[in-house]
């Protein structure tokens, strides 16, 4: 054993039930079909600093040890002879080890010492000891599989009478040096230079790379400034990240020559994202002070989007994806997903917003696929589970409510899964007397970075994210989180701006140093960066890779010169790590050195203005599609059953008892409600303080289905589902009356596959372009419509997998992520039925539109009348819904979406064991009126003596039903026939035990009582 | 936190932050709805010798995931308190026990009352602040957030729960299950009447069956007293139902009955111990200098 490694062993007492042993177990059972007999897991810490053997004991027992559950082994492996095998599980060099971190943070505690953080000095691993004699291969197996993740875990295995230890030691090799890149190279050349470095830079980028280096002036300011003439790595590895898709939107910037190959009409698309996104939202916003509402405070041009709440506080919205870290490690990219997207809002002008609460929409496989896998394709079960892990750590461990979501599965998602992750915050107008929202910089004030530090891990995340999976996928791009570490900084964030020390701030998130400070130099002019005073997880890092790394949980301050005391030692008291990297300047370069000797040195304008203009080719043939031919008789109580217990309908009971939806307190629409628990929601609504009732309501739209049909409808639809939702728990539209301050915030999300046509690679290209053209084409139009906002947004362009010559792309998907205010939330609405008595309504009109339905998706059909949103009446209903609850006339409204109105019946059904009595009298063929999937409706109940008023008001926008009853049947008939007679206990059974329970378990008591 | 115009001090709530608590703003919110004045403090305020714990009546360990519960839930933050040492020489441990000597009170609530656990503050039945019990990963093995409804022991120790028959409230852990581990112990917490709250029925019957008892706990119990009734530690979160609108069912029960009070359950723990305090007798004499508190955090 080397000099100081000592090793505490932590093993569940006799009769103390070991959970995680067991769980491993089953799981080896089900997943692998490894019979592993009984396993016992057991904690161990090695420890390498100079300790007493007493001092050992001391620590083990008293800080380590719970008296009541485990025993020490010190120095040894101990175990019982019955177990036979063995797995080992640690981080590999350098990857974050919070566990270890904690222990190494309690034994500077019980020595009262400040331990030296800058080194690691304990690490913690798992041993799993396994009952049955395992042969190396299905234990390397069980390990990779199911314990950890082969891209940051090391794994010993074997025989457990010789258990071999593993405790990272990170190089202590330094390599301080800068290389320079030839590019006078043919073009063949430059393009295989660009792959092989991940610089994810196409033939025309490199070339105007290329060009820049070899214009007289640049070689004369290299000389004057001590640059070599060729690049040096750092400064294409800046170029490659700035310029990258996932920085630069360059295809929604593209110039677009569009073709409609039916009409022939002919266009071309001066970037997708002016035309239809920031002129839209201009012009919302136009009509928007015209009208005396001027709450549109910050759009497209930060972190996240800002409207404002009250004259004291602004609203800050964010929602971005991390689709390609959580397709090679689901739970590591879940959690940066979360962690990451939280920083946007923190750091959104001056920074230090508080967060209110998180939202994530997913995006799977089906987790009961049974086919065979890709080459490193991970089976969608796991991606679920450990996407699912990462949201409840990232969420609950950070003390934010993650308040709702949503969950899709198509098996296109199996490649690359959606990760969507919003997070809303609030942050005063003003923060030590300045405006929170502004971002300004000088000549000389100072670069901090805040928070964690800089390894290996995540190195070019941005450039990796720009480009489609393949089997050869980095392992460095992987990421790790450290909820805790995160939120330290933020609470420094908070305290830190709130006392004016800070000027402004940003995330350090793809990219990393050279996104953050890149952006920020933007504002001053320049910067210098001194690489050398960036601290690091361990030595051996490049100056190219300290400076793009994507290491997590850090944040860049910019902070006065006179302020820096004060920031440092603020720092200090809350044990937030502040390091001082340089200063930003005026004189148009980003100029970063180590130990003073020159790394990169780019001009500002080139690095953010240089990049080629991308054209591309969209051309669209409309899809043939016909509607089927169902059995002639069909059992409705049945086809209902067989809804509720569809992958895409069913239950999410078992994932969100597992995020904590309520922290903070201020919750009041939560995703599941009723005195069962149980009724599902269709916005989460959260006040914004104890002090005031107004809030936000929040919700999400997406119908990826719809977009095999028609692109547009699919995403006119998807906003449409966003409002409705809003309207549906009682929030207004905006900019109804003059100055009524109803603010909404808007993110779009487009993840589309990869739409770049090439004859050979992406022969579909031009028709999945034009499928992107035509759904930005419905946002513009709905933005207008609603006159609602968008306010920030992202695209995620190559959501493809490949390996083994298959390829899996996404169907074209956008996600509107939709914020609104609520005045007063004691007057929100839920979904579910409240008292017999009341009337049932249906609010809008059913049209013929069973095309993509999910009642179609029962006989494995798309159809062809794709569901569409007819603005204009959409938004007269949504305007008369907002009067009847001014008036507090609507007991309970629920959208109708996936399903139609029969699932919506159901669903209002399981909140308290009412039911309902329908009768259906539209002119509609039956399936039409119980399952088509008509946009911009609603199951809404009135109290009897309501009824007259809500009708005056509604007119004929609202259709009535039937009456809600007092003994838990669902009974609908139509043209004096019962179609559909159900228990409504059942149905929630149904629901309640569908795939994805199954899928995630419910929660049981997993033994007997305790002892 | 200014209004307080009262002829008698207004009862002082001390609610530590930092390493990764997060419930510290709703139970500030508790302490001044139910009318006393809450001060927010970084833990390393207390331990850096800037606040004194002792200038205050309550003191309080809100909920979260202090040091990410890496080691355990509470087991990082226990061990600061029972061994850093203040620029004087002491732990906060030493605080504690005086701070407990002198008649005050101490809350602690889900990850705080794992730390009181862990300290040894709860149950405390040898008196010397040894952990004579723990708490552990819930029998699901994994976290969730339910609301579950508490029996109220009618012969409890602590003033938080004075005219408490049961409440409703949530529970939102992972490791949240009590184990004892001998019977001797378990029969001086039940003979001390120490488990003052058990996880019940909407009729208010103990159950052992999840979800009502949603950790598997011993003696279905949700929350303990020291023998002195003035340390206090629960899992549920009675600060996380205010009023009415924090409840999963609070649109049909207003929709059932007009007259229900906008206040939840939870706020009544809060109301009980400002009004106990503010009753005591010796108080007026300890009415503490907040001024000299330079840096509340919030």
């Amino acid at each position: 054993m080397e000099n100081h490694l000592h090793s505490i062993q932590l093993l569940p007492k006799p009769g103390i039930h070991d959970g995680d042993g067991q769980r491993v177990a089953e799981a080896a059972q089900r997943h692998l079909g490894l019979r592993t007999g009984r396993v016992q897991s057991t904690a161990v810490y090695s420890v390498r600093y100079p300790l007493t053997a007493q001092q050992l004991r001391d620590f083990a027992e008293q800080c380590l040890q719970d008296p009541v559950l485990h025993e020490v082994a010190l120095n040894e492996f101990r175990r019982d002879p019955q177990f036979q095998s063995y797995i080992l599980v640690a981080k590999g060099p350098g990857v974050t080890d919070d566990e270890g971190t904690s222990a190494q943070n309690a034994l500077g505690d019980f020595l009262n010492q400040p331990l030296d953080t800058r080194t690691q000095h304990i690490f913690s691993k798992r041993l799993y000891l396994l009952e049955e004699n395992l042969p190396p291969a299905d234990l390397r197996r069980l390990a990779e599989e199911l314990l950890g993740n082969k891209l940051i875990n090391r794994f010993e295995v074997g025989p457990a009478d010789q258990i071999r230890d593993f405790t990272p030691r990170p190089g202590t090799s330094v390599d301080n040096t800068t290389h320079t890149i030839d590019l006078n190279v043919s073009d063949e050349k430059l393009v295989q230079l660009s792959k092989d470095n991940l610089y994810a830079l196409n033939l025309a980028e490199m070339q105007a790379v290329r060009a820049y280096y070899q214009l007289p002036e640049t070689q004369q300011e290299r000389q004057a400034t001590g640059l070599p003439a060729e690049p040096t790595d750092c400064e294409l590895e800046i170029i490659a990240q700035t310029w990258s898709e996932h920085c630069k939107h360059k295809e929604f910037s593209a110039l677009i020559n569009y073709r409609n190959a039916e009409t022939g009409e002919e266009y071309q698309v001066d970037s997708l994202f002016k035309t239809y996104i920031k002129d839209a939202t201009a012009e919302v916003d136009r009509q928007l002070r015209a009208n005396g509402n001027d709450w549109l405070i910050k759009v497209f041009s930060d972190n996240a989007g800002a409207v404002r709440i009250n004259d004291e506080s602004l609203f800050v919205w964010k929602v971005e994806t991390h689709n390609s870290p959580s397709a090679i490690d689901p739970y590591g990219g879940a959690i940066t997903g979360i962690l990451g997207n939280n920083r946007d809002p923190l750091a959104t002008g001056i920074g230090g917003a508080r967060l209110l609460f998180n939202t994530n929409v997913l995006c799977f496989g089906n987790p009961d696929y049974d086919g065979p896998l890709l080459t490193n394709q991970l089976h969608p079960r796991r991606i679920f589970e450990g996407v699912r892990k990462g949201i409840e750590d990232g969420g609950n461990k950070s003390g934010v409510p993650t308040v709702n979501g949503s969950i899709i599965f198509d098996d296109r998602y199996a490649g690359k899964p959606l990760v969507y992750c919003g997070t809303g915050a609030v942050m005063p107008m003003q923060l030590a007397g300045l405006d929170s929202w502004e971002k300004k910089i000088d000549d000389g004030d100072r670069i901090i970075m805040a928070g964690g530090r800089v390894g290996k891990d995540g190195i070019h995340g941005a450039t990796f994210s720009s480009i489609e999976l393949d089997e050869s996928s980095p392992a460095t791009a992987v990421q790790i989180g450290s909820p805790i570490t995160q939120k330290l900084a933020m609470d420094f964030l908070i305290l830190a701006t709130r006392r004016g020390l800070i000027k402004c701030s940003t995330d350090n998130g793809a990219g990393g140093l050279s996104s953050s400070v890149g952006e920020l130099a933007g504002i001053s002019g320049g910067a210098v960066v001194d690489l050398e005073k960036v601290p690091l997880k361990y030595p051996g890092l490049r100056p190219w890779e300290i400076f793009v790394s994507e290491s997590q949980e850090r944040f860049t301050l910019v902070v006065e010169p006179g302020k820096l005391a004060e920031v440092l030692a603020l720092g200090q008291e809350m044990e937030v790590e502040l390091t001082d990297i340089g200063y930003f300047t005026a004189d148009g370069y980003l100029d970063v050195r180590f130990a003073n000797a020159p790394v990169a040195r780019l001009n500002m304008h080139f690095l953010h203005e240089g990049v080629p203009r991308k054209l591309m080719e969209a051309e669209w043939q409309k899809p043939a599609a016909q509607e089927p031919i169902l059995p002639p008789s069909l059992d409705y109580t049945d086809v209902l059953h067989q809804l509720l217990g569809s992958l895409n309908i069913c239950s999410r009971e078992s994932v969100i008892r597992q995020y904590d939806h309520e922290v903070k307190g201020r919750t009041i629409i939560k995703p599941l409600m009723g005195a069962t628990g149980q009724a599902p929601q269709d916005a989460a609504v959260v006040r914004f303080n104890f002090e005031s009732w107004e809030g936000v309501a929040v919700s999400n739209g997406i119908l990826p289905r719809f977009g095999d049909l028609d692109a547009y409808h699919m995403s006119a639809g998807a906003f449409d589902e966003a409002v409705r939702q809003i309207i549906a728990v009682g929030g207004k539209l905006p900019n109804l009356t003059p100055g009524d301050n109803i603010f909404w915030s808007v993110n779009d999300n487009f993840c589309v596959p990869d739409s770049d046509f090439h004859p050979v690679t992406n022969p579909d290209g031009k028709q999945k372009l034009a499928k992107l053209v035509h759904m930005c084409q419905a946002l513009r139009d709905a933005t207008a419509a609603y006159c609602i906002p968008l306010t920030s947004g992202k695209d995620s362009m190559k959501n493809d997998f490949k390996a083994d010559g298959v390829k899996i792309s996404v169907p074209p998907t956008v996600l509107y992520s939709m914020t609104a205010k609520i005045e007063d939330v004691r007057r929100t609405v839920t979904s579910d039925f409240k008292q017999a008595g009341d009337v049932v309504y249906l609010l809008g009109r059913t049209y013929d539109e069973l095309g993509g339905s999910e009642f179609y998706q029962l006989y494995k059909e798309l159809g062809a009348n794709v569901p569409q949103v007819r603005f204009a009446e959409a938004k007269e209903l949504y305007t008369l819904i907002g009067q009847a609850n001014d008036q507090q006339l609507i007991q309970s409204c629920h959208d109708l979406s996936d399903g139609g109105l029969a699932v919506a019946l159901a669903e209002a059904t399981f909140g308290d064991g009412l039911g309902t009595k329908i009768e259906l009298t539209g002119e509609l063929p039956l399936p039409a009126q119980l399952f088509s999937e008509s946009h911009s409706r609603f199951v809404a109940t009135v109290a009897p003596e309501d009824v007259v008023a809500f009708e005056k008001i509604l007119g004929n926008k609202a259709t009535r039903l039937g009456v809600v009853t007092n003994d838990n049947f669902l009974l609908v008939t139509h043209q004096g026939q019962l179609v559909i007679e159900a228990d409504t206990e059942e149905l929630r059974q149904t629901w309640t035990n569908g795939p994805v329970n199954q899928t995630i378990g419910f929660g049981e008591h997993v033994m007997g009582e305790g002892k | 936190m200014k209004e307080n115009m009262n002829q008698f001090a207004a009862v002082q709530a001390l609610i530590l932050t930092g390493f990764g608590i997060n419930c510290e703003e709703e139970m500030a919110a508790a302490y001044r709805l139910a009318g006393a004045e809450a001060t927010i403090v970084h833990l390393n305020q207390v331990l850096h010798g800037q606040v004194s714990i002792h200038d205050y009546d309550i003191l309080n360990f809100p909920g979260g995931f202090s040091f990410g519960d890496d080691l355990g839930s509470g087991v990082v933050l226990a061990n600061k308190l029972r061994y850093r040492q203040t620029p004087g020489g002491f732990t906060l441990l030493d605080d504690l026990r005086e701070f407990i000597a002198r008649g005050k009170f101490v809350l602690g609530i889900c990850n705080g009352f794992q730390v009181l656990v862990k300290l040894g503050l709860l149950p405390n039945l040898g008196g010397n602040f040894q952990p004579e019990v723990t708490l552990t990963h819930n029998a699901s093995g994994r976290y969730e957030d339910r609301w579950v409804r508490l029996k109220v022991n009618a012969n409890n120790r602590s003033p938080f729960l004075q005219g408490l028959d049961s409440f409703e409230v949530p529970v939102r852990h992972g490791e949240g299950r009590l184990l004892i581990p001998d019977t001797a112990t378990r029969q001086h917490i039940l003979d001390q009447n120490l488990n003052c709250l058990t996880y019940c029925d909407a009729t208010g019957c103990e159950v052992t069956q999840y979800p009502q008892n949603p950790n598997g706990a011993d003696l279905n119990c949700a929350g303990l007293t020291d023998t002195t009734g003035q340390v206090f530690g629960l899992m549920p979160h009675p600060e996380a139902f205010l009023s009415l609108y924090n409840h999963p069912d609070w649109a049909r029960r207003k929709r059932v009955n007009k007259e229900l009070s906008e206040e939840g359950d939870g706020l009544k723990l809060f109301r009980n111990i400002v009004e106990h305090v503010a009753s005591l007798p010796q108080r007026s004499a300890s009415a503490p200098s907040l001024q000299s508190v330079e840096t509340p955090l919030h």
